[in-house]
């Protein structure tokens, strides 16, 4: 301690049995602790970061996932939307179609029953002639029978009559 | 937010700091006028900074507050212990001679080194010291100033003439110089006893290793009691500094494996010395100059030495003592220089270190005195060279604070690249990359 660049025994032996001391404790105590759980936080920082990474990937994935279902949902969709339309369409061409027979039948079978009540008609006029002619013939018969000239003016009459018939 | 938060402590921590180490030096600088730097009227810089800066027996606050320390010292009679007030006069100066009654022997402190003085008739008083100036005439054993300095191991009947001018060495103030030569020199005869003493410098040890210890072991529980969870208080100040000695300095020089085995150390010794730095520029705590103790830095670079001497391997010691593909006559130049800087390597840890500190300690200390010098001359002069070395003071204890953790770290770098070095494996392949 004489001069600045002395060296004393006594302190350098404090210095060495002091600091060997701290080195030794610090080694157990302190450091040991302290660098483990360093090491271990920073082992648990990355793998915390390696499960965010991964989760992001699955999510990723899981988000494609859900598009192609949404993607599909939609098609399908679209199909029985296509398909709707064309059963409506052929629905509704078919109903055209039946009405349109039906609408024909009916008018042929219209025109069948007029036909046939024309027909009935005609035979029934026709009948009716018959009959009347008879009559006439009858009653024409009776008058010139009895009077030429009054045979004469009922057959006028007869005429007549058949004509305002 | 955060950010303008931290700077606006910062800036208030800045200023309270600046006005408080101009107080600080102030006072000091008053402390200093007071405390033996003035002898005989004259004040002697060189003096009073080899006083503040060397390891003392005692510390010294400021005025009259000195704070003993335990003396614990080895005779050929055995063990003494006491307390360095014994030495202590009415003035407060370590004059006094203290007689042991266990072992009988009679100690005197002389410039911080404790003699024994028996059968002298010793009055220790610089002033009047005929006497000694006669024994030292009588004494074979008359040193050169240097010699005095550099043999101080104890062993040898040494007069000491003042080597306090001379440890400073010839930078000094020319003034200063001048001053030396004109006062009579100093005397003084005794045997230097093997001194075990709680110094100034060791006590300030034993604390910043408690220091140290405390945090630390106190941190290690707090990351068992809060694991895995984020850091907290100690935790949060501390760990980016654990971390930096780990990822930058540890890793890079050793790699991944071999780091587990050196950090322990590394990073006691880094949290040591930058302990110990900073303690070193607390004002008003009697000046402690731990990492500038020789003492105490021979033994880290001593430590450091053992430990790449015992885990150097096959590889490194084949590369000092057989370098390969170099010529055979280039190997007998070569091994000797590599054997050297085995020893080199650590001595210039310790120099750089003590050197650094030192360094520090001894330039403000000089800008303390240069007030002084010019108060002397007249009272002006003092006041208006104090506003500029102050100034000046405030700036150099930012880069104190600067230097306190560049030199623990630059100790613990180069320690851990010798370690690196003396365990290094496949030396060739690395060095192609």
């Amino acid at each position: 301690m004489g001069g600045l660049l002395s060296v004393s025994i006594g302190t350098a032996a404090w210095a060495t049995i002091a600091f060997l001391v701290v080195a030794y404790i610090l080694k157990k105590m302190a450091w040991g602790p302290i660098l483990k759980s360093l090491e271990e936080r920073s082992q648990g920082i990355e793998n915390a970061l390696n499960e965010a990474e991964k989760a992001r990937l699955e999510m990723s994935k899981l988000q494609a996932g859900n598009e192609q279902l949404l993607r599909e949902a939609r098609d399908e969709r679209d199909k029985i939307l296509a398909e709707a339309k064309a059963l409506k369409d052929s629905i509704v061409s078919e109903a055209r179609t039946k009405a349109s027979e039906e609408s024909t039948r009916l008018i042929t079978a219209a025109r069948l029953e007029i036909e046939n009540q024309k027909k009935a008609a005609i035979t029934e006029l026709k009948n009716q002639v018959a009959v009347l002619s008879v009559d006439i013939a009858e009653k024409l018969t009776r008058e010139k029978l009895s009077d030429g000239e009054k045979q004469k003016a009922l057959n006028e009459s007869l005429i007549a009559e058949i004509r305002s018939n | 937010m955060k950010i303008t938060l931290k700077s606006t402590y910062r800036k208030a921590f800045r200023g309270f700091l600046a006005t408080f180490i101009a107080f600080a030096f102030f006072f000091s600088a008053n402390q200093t006028l007071a405390s033996g730097g003035e002898e005989g009227g004259k004040f002697k810089a060189g003096e009073m900074i080899v006083h503040h800066i060397s390891d003392a027996h005692s510390i010294h606050f400021f005025g009259p507050l000195t704070l003993p320390l335990p003396c614990i010292v080895k005779t050929d009679k055995g063990f003494d212990f006491f307390m360095s007030s014994v030495f202590m006069d009415e003035h407060h100066e370590m004059t006094k001679t203290y007689t042991s009654p266990s072992t009988g022997n009679t100690y005197a402190l002389h410039h911080e080194q404790i003699y024994v003085v028996n059968g002298e008739a010793h009055a220790h008083d610089s002033h009047s010291s005929d006497t000694h100036k006669e024994a030292a005439h009588q004494d074979h054993n008359v040193h050169s100033e240097a010699v005095a300095v550099l043999h101080d191991n104890g062993t040898s009947d040494t007069v000491f003439v003042d080597p306090i001018a001379d440890s400073l060495g010839s930078g000094m103030i020319a003034a200063i110089e001048e001053e030396e030569k004109i006062m009579p020199q100093e005397h003084f005869s005794g045997t230097p006893v093997i001194d075990f003493s709680i110094t100034k410098s060791v006590l300030g040890m034993l604390l910043m290793l408690a220091l140290v210890v405390f945090i630390f072991v106190k941190m290690a529980k707090a990351y068992e009691k809060r694991k895995g969870m984020a850091p907290k208080g100690m935790q949060n100040l501390l760990e980016p500094l654990v971390l930096f000695i780990k990822d930058e300095v540890a890793i890079p020089a050793l790699g991944k494996k071999r780091a587990q085995k050196f950090l322990p150390f590394l990073l006691t010794v880094f949290f040591f010395i930058w302990a110990c730095n900073m303690l070193g520029l607390i004002p008003f705590l009697g000046g402690f100059n731990i990492t500038g103790t020789l003492s105490i830095t021979l033994v880290l670079a001593a430590i450091v030495f053992i430990i790449t001497t015992i885990n150097g391997n096959a590889h490194y010691w084949g590369h000092i003592v057989w370098p390969p593909g170099v010529p055979l006559p280039i190997k007998f130049i070569l091994v000797p220089i590599e054997l050297l800087s085995v020893f080199i390597k650590p001595a210039v840890l310790m120099i750089r270190l003590t050197a650094n500190i030192n360094a520090g300690h001894i330039i403000i200390l000089a800008f303390t005195s240069l007030i002084f010098i010019f108060g002397e001359k007249s009272q002006a002069a003092g006041y208006g060279v104090g506003v500029f070395a102050t100034a000046f003071m405030i700036f150099m204890y930012f880069i104190e604070l600067l230097v306190a953790f560049l030199q623990a770290y630059v100790f613990t770098l180069l320690a851990a690249l010798y370690f690196g070095d003396a365990t290094q494996e496949h030396h060739h392949e690395e060095a192609h990359h």
